[in-house]
């Protein structure tokens, strides 16, 4: 194809990915780079009979006009970065002189909001992760076995998770374990104690979350494993069976190397899926004791009177960079393919 | 031989039905449980005293006098204005497939046929962009969009959801053109037509069924977003999914609390029902790229 074809083809996607993927990512970083101006100052005299007091107080108007004058607030460099709310190297430089034992460290530096929340975000995706790939693998052998009249309906049911958007299905779960849900209150009844919540106790609340994402994220793992199942050569499996090999046998030495690749594929899906993990945490409402990093970029921008994009610009960047590190096996396996492909 | 191969053994047979009875029972059973109990007043789908009430709707019948109710869809559908989101919803999704799906079918076409090096290029940056969680696009939208006055309203949004959408539907669709013989529109082009022209007169006869397993993608996305509809429309303009959310934020009193169930079931049931139709075209478009090898 030509090259000018080529680019009338192309120029109205690439347009729309440029405009509103590329151009955002930018703005992004700009806006990380600038605060948000102060507040400006100023004395007022107040007298009464009893004497004359000096108040300090905002002067709305010109902080008005400063904020329209500069919309953006004033630059701040890489400032914001390094700030308590982010990285914050101030706090993690005294916590290091001051604790006395690596675990007080610790403790000081992952009750930092973004170390927090990092550390929420990372063991979101590294647990979710490997039960998903066993579970789908488990299912899709599982349904694989059916006669064909019920497949169509169990295939159905089983991707239903998946295709609710994250938020409807964290709320129909938080629904039943709810203290007063179904779940809930079993529970209660189960270990005879009234006061004993899923929302109460931190660690309860990652394990329903991690739970929700397994219960989520499975039916992905299912349908491509499901799908490569029927890409197994039939003739090695046969060849096996003559010799004696046992079902374990054949599904352990023959199928799974055969779709190892396809496990790998879904394991960096499944890591950068989670690794944006947000909606989740609005549906179970565990804001308190959860926040990953998308939740703090949402709390950012969620107040439209007072949004703090400097803040919000440098949490994106943050967690651009940690898309990057997942990202980038994902690319080479891509770039080999295609260069195979040729 | 190949019978024999597929004989199972009695107890695997059995193990594996209660398998995935369990499994489906976890997949399913929130979503009928809900379902149920969108027709029971507050005080039976939460009963602290006894679960057994969200079944036999005691409480729905102290207040209502029957043992399903339909208040909590009339009152979230009128009075809490939920006709308002599912309309909205609905412009959106319709609009978000058939921009999505205008723009990716050339640009994938065109992609799919260029023999340049640059094609490579354009579909990693596009593998990159897929990349890019929502929320930090967003953050970079929020800024521009309130200077340029444009935030708040519809057709924003429904650019920015195609934009967002075009990468994934860019793949997929190159993957699906790949899969037509390039003979069919060489042999136009022989014969005199455009680049354009075969196009529209060879492919797109064709490219429907890639065209449906990317439209039904674009409509998953359209329809299920919450963190762009969420910051970028104004409370006027919400979707379906901030709309719930929006009626979780003023919880307190029992009647708002089963508007969001029942405006779940509401916003879940249309989607349901169109998966169940294209399920086929949902999985196989799940695995186009995954089970090369």
């Amino acid at each position: 194809m030509p090259h000018k074809t080529f680019f009338w083809f192309i120029l109205p996607t690439g347009l729309a990915m440029i405009l509103f993927i590329g151009l955002p990512i930018v703005s992004s970083f700009f806006q990380s780079l600038h605060i948000e101006t102060e507040q400006i100052l100023m004395e007022v005299e107040n007298c009464d009979p009893f004497g004359c007091k000096t108040n300090v107080r905002v002067d709305v108007e010109a902080t008005e006009k400063l904020r329209q004058e500069n919309p953006l607030g004033r630059f701040n460099g890489f400032g914001t970065y390094t700030d308590r709310n982010h990285l914050a190297f101030d706090e993690i430089g005294e916590a290091w002189n001051t604790s006395s034992s690596i675990g007080e460290f610790k403790d000081i530096v992952l009750n930092l909001p973004f170390y927090k929340a990092l550390l929420f975000t990372l063991t979101f995706c590294f647990a979710v992760t490997p039960p998903v790939i066993i579970l789908g693998f488990i299912v899709a052998l599982s349904v694989n076995t059916l006669s064909k009249i019920i497949k169509g309906f169990i295939v159905f049911g089983t991707i239903l998770p998946m295709i609710v958007t994250p938020l409807i299905g964290s709320l129909v779960l938080f629904w039943m374990i709810d203290s007063q849900g179904i779940i809930g209150a079993s529970i209660q009844i189960l270990f005879d104690d009234p006061n004993l919540s899923l929302k109460a106790s931190s660690n309860l609340t990652w394990i329903t979350l991690i739970i929700y994402g397994i219960w989520h994220n499975t039916p992905f793992a299912f349908v491509v494993f499901y799908a490569a199942l029927q890409t197994v050569p039939q003739d090695p499996i046969e060849a096996a069976y003559i010799d004696g090999a046992s079902r374990y046998q054949r599904v352990r030495y023959i199928v799974i190397p055969h779709l190892y690749p396809v496990a790998t594929f879904i394991m960096l899906i499944c890591l950068m899926d989670n690794f944006r993990v947000f909606e989740p945490i609005i549906g179970f409402s565990a804001e308190g004791v959860a926040q990953s990093l998308s939740w703090m970029i949402y709390q950012d921008l969620r107040n439209e009177n007072k949004m703090l994009f400097g803040s919000a610009g440098a949490t994106s960047m943050l967690t651009i960079i940690g898309i990057a590190f997942l990202l980038t096996p994902v690319l080479i396996r891509t770039w080999k393919e295609f260069r195979t492909e040729r | 031989m190949d019978t024999k191969l597929n004989k199972y053994s009695k107890q695997l047979i059995i193990f594996n039905g209660i398998f995935i009875l369990f499994w489906l029972t976890i997949s399913i059973f929130p979503f009928l449980w809900t379902l149920w109990g969108s027709f029971k007043v507050k005080a039976d789908f939460f009963s602290r005293a006894e679960w057994t009430y969200a079944l036999t709707g005691f409480n729905t019948l102290i207040e209502t006098g029957a043992t399903t109710t339909v208040k909590a869809y009339v009152e979230s559908w009128f009075e809490g204005e939920f006709w308002r989101a599912s309309l909205n919803t609905m412009i959106v999704t319709v609009s978000v497939v058939s921009i999505s799906l205008f723009l990716g079918t050339l640009g994938a076409y065109a992609l799919s046929r260029s023999t340049y090096k640059y094609t490579f290029y354009i579909l990693i940056a596009a593998l990159i962009f897929r990349a890019m969680p929502h929320i930090t696009l967003v953050s970079g939208y929020l800024f521009p969009f309130f200077q340029l006055n444009i935030w708040g309203i519809l057709p924003t949004t429904i650019i920015v959801l195609v934009a967002i959408n075009q990468p994934f539907t860019l793949w997929l669709l190159y993957s699906f053109f790949k899969t037509v013989p390039k003979e069919l529109d060489e042999s136009a082009l022989i014969d005199g037509c455009s680049y354009f022209q075969a196009f529209r007169y060879i492919i797109m006869p064709v490219m429907w069924p890639g065209v449906v397993t990317a439209g039904l993608f674009s409509m998953m996305l359209a329809y299920n977003d919450f963190t762009v509809t969420a910051l970028l429309l104004n409370q006027q303009n919400y979707t379906m999914v901030p709309k719930i959310n929006a009626f979780l934020g003023t919880i307190e009193h029992g009647g708002n609390y089963m508007w969001a169930v029942s405006s779940v079931v509401s916003a879940t049931a249309p989607l349901f029902m169109i998966i169940w139709f294209f399920q086929r075209q949902l999985i196989s478009g799940l695995t186009a790229g995954a089970v090369k090898g």
